[in-house]
């Protein structure tokens, strides 16, 4: 069988592809392979399976992206991430996150989380929150030399903070 | 306690009902959690699964929303047969099924919550509800998380939410499903059209097991992809809404093939009875691909008053484990053996369903509009 891009080579690599129920058969050259990027059919099977259709060009972009980085913390690589799918720990998506997106926007309605939050992230967030939101109030009423109000602030301040 | 003594028995299993149970056979809903500090499973080494082990077991075993009486084992513990038992009733994944130690599970008495741990993730917990009730089990395993979140802290970032050993679980950690039985739509040939359109709209639809499966007996799993980006409400309003659809297609698909082709379906349907109850060696696959057009014959009324628990309970017990766990000698059998015990069990099980009444379809199409 001939290559069917140079049209001149022995086709050694076989790939067949099943896409919206349509079934396409690339028959190419080791050369031709290469250039497409069919040299690592498996790779690609395994990420499409995956992640779905799509997804394993965006990987192969991602893992190039984020270069030859290893989590501190597992030890995962980027070899390992774009092998396996998967990624090694929690701090990995830090790691990672550099070209995650683009592989999260193939696969996700969205790349932000939208959705349950855990309640001890809630608390600190309000937390946070509710201290900003004091701060700003008595920098404008020291701005508008409102002094009572900036004392009662200060006080809310001070025991806000030794609640937490 | 072994699991096949925990377990409540298929015949009485399959009595539970819920709404819309002639289509929806069950609903799932799927949270995957893991810990902060401790690698996933897929890629910790032993003392790590261990660790995680060690700290998500007691905290699952002593939830109050699981109540009292729960099972539990550490998967190396259990046997092949009861791990495939467990698969058998989509208690558990088959990937669960293939761990050992640092893995386990814990499921509750009703067997409507189940949790896995070291699974892919830290943590798989599903709640599981007869017929279409999609809220009802969200609700169920919300509150489970919520619990939980009092007693460990999981692995969770602002902007991507929960997160989980593969991307695609990411954000909610969300996989809300439901097993539906359409065997119109395969008879009517519409059902490539229906998984299309499905696929379309994101959504999965798969086989009897999940992931990589046959649909066999007619059955077929509809579940989310997308996880992150979408709130859990939204992701099961939405499922609901292509389920009450899928649903309408399959009861027109069953209208319209009575009406049009009443001897192909009487013959699915008869010839499916006449082997059930007359073989004297079944294979699994080709019991349930039968079992399927005798639950039809149940839905439109050829069987008189069969009630289709009894057909689901045939269904599951024509299944490996089920079978082998079922034979009163408890010898291991070959498969050649099984299938003549699967065939007896048959025999047996369809002596109590009367002969299909043609009437009950040729009749209902005389009559002006039943409905």
């Amino acid at each position: 069988m001939v290559c069917q891009f140079c049209k001149s080579k022995e086709a050694t690599v076989h790939v067949t592809e099943i896409a919206d129920n349509k079934v396409k058969k690339v028959d190419a050259c080791a050369v031709c392979a290469k250039e497409k990027n069919y040299n690592d059919p498996a790779a690609f099977a395994i990420a499409d399976h995956l992640l779905g259709l799509g997804a394993a060009q965006k990987m192969e972009e991602a893992s190039e992206a984020v270069g030859a980085l290893s989590c501190d913390q597992c030890g995962y690589t980027q070899a390992d991430f774009k092998k396996s799918g998967r990624l090694g720990c929690a701090r990995c998506y830090d790691i990672f996150s550099e070209g995650l997106d683009s592989v999260l926007k193939t696969m996700h309605k969205d790349t932000r989380h939208r959705g349950k939050v855990p309640v001890s992230v809630k608390r600190a967030a309000s937390g946070v929150q509710r201290l900003q939101r004091l701060n700003r109030d008595l920098q404008k009423a020291v701005a508008q030399e409102d002094f009572e109000t900036a004392a009662r602030l200060r006080d809310e301040i001070k025991a806000f903070k030794a609640s937490e | 306690m072994s699991i096949l003594e925990f377990l409540i028995p298929a015949s009485e299993a399959c009595l539970r009902g819920g709404p819309n149970d002639r289509i929806v056979l069950s609903s799932r809903v799927r949270l995957a959690r893991n810990l902060t500090n401790v690698p996933f499973p897929s890629h910790s080494k032993k003392a790590d699964r261990l660790r995680a082990f060690e700290t998500l077991m007691p905290a699952v075993k002593s939830l109050p929303q699981l109540g009292g009486d729960i099972f539990y084992e550490s998967m190396d513990r259990l046997p092949a047969l009861d791990k495939q038992l467990l698969v058998e009733r989509h208690l558990i994944s088959r990937e669960h099924a293939a761990k050992n130690a640092g893995s386990g599970i814990v499921l509750n008495r009703q067997e409507d919550l189940c949790v896995m741990v070291n699974e892919e993730d830290h943590l798989r917990m599903q709640a599981l509800r007869p017929g279409l009730q999609l809220r009802q089990a969200w609700t169920a395993i919300d509150a489970v998380d919520s619990a939980l979140q009092e007693r460990v802290e999981f692995a969770f970032a602002e902007r991507y939410g929960f997160l989980t050993a593969c991307p695609t679980n990411l954000g909610t950690g969300i996989r809300v499903s439901a097993m539906l039985h359409l065997p119109g739509l395969v008879l009517a040939e519409q059902i490539n059209q229906i998984i299309q359109a499905v696929n379309k709209l994101g959504l999965a639809v798969r086989g009897l097991y999940g992931e990589g499966t046959e649909a066999l007996g007619n059955v077929f799993q509809v579940s989310n992809q997308m996880t992150l980006g979408e709130p859990e409400g939204e992701i099961v309003e939405r499922i609901n809404k292509v389920l009450l659809q899928i649903i309408e297609h399959e009861e027109n698909a069953r209208l319209s093939q009575m009406e049009k082709k009443p001897a192909v379906l009487l013959n699915h349907i008869g010839r499916a009875y006449g082997v059930l109850s007359n073989s004297w060696s079944i294979s699994s696959k080709e019991a349930m691909n039968l079992v399927s057009f005798l639950r039809l014959g149940v839905d439109l009324g050829v069987f008189g008053p069969t009630p289709k628990s009894l057909t689901d309970e045939l269904f599951l017990r024509s299944q490996p484990a089920h079978l082998q766990l079922a034979h009163p000698l408890r010898e291991k059998l070959g498969s050649d053996e099984r299938d003549l015990f699967r065939a007896q069990m048959l025999r047996e099980r369809t002596a109590i369903i009367p002969k299909p009444d043609p009437q009950a379809l040729l009749g209902r199409r005389d009559k002006e509009s039943p409905e």
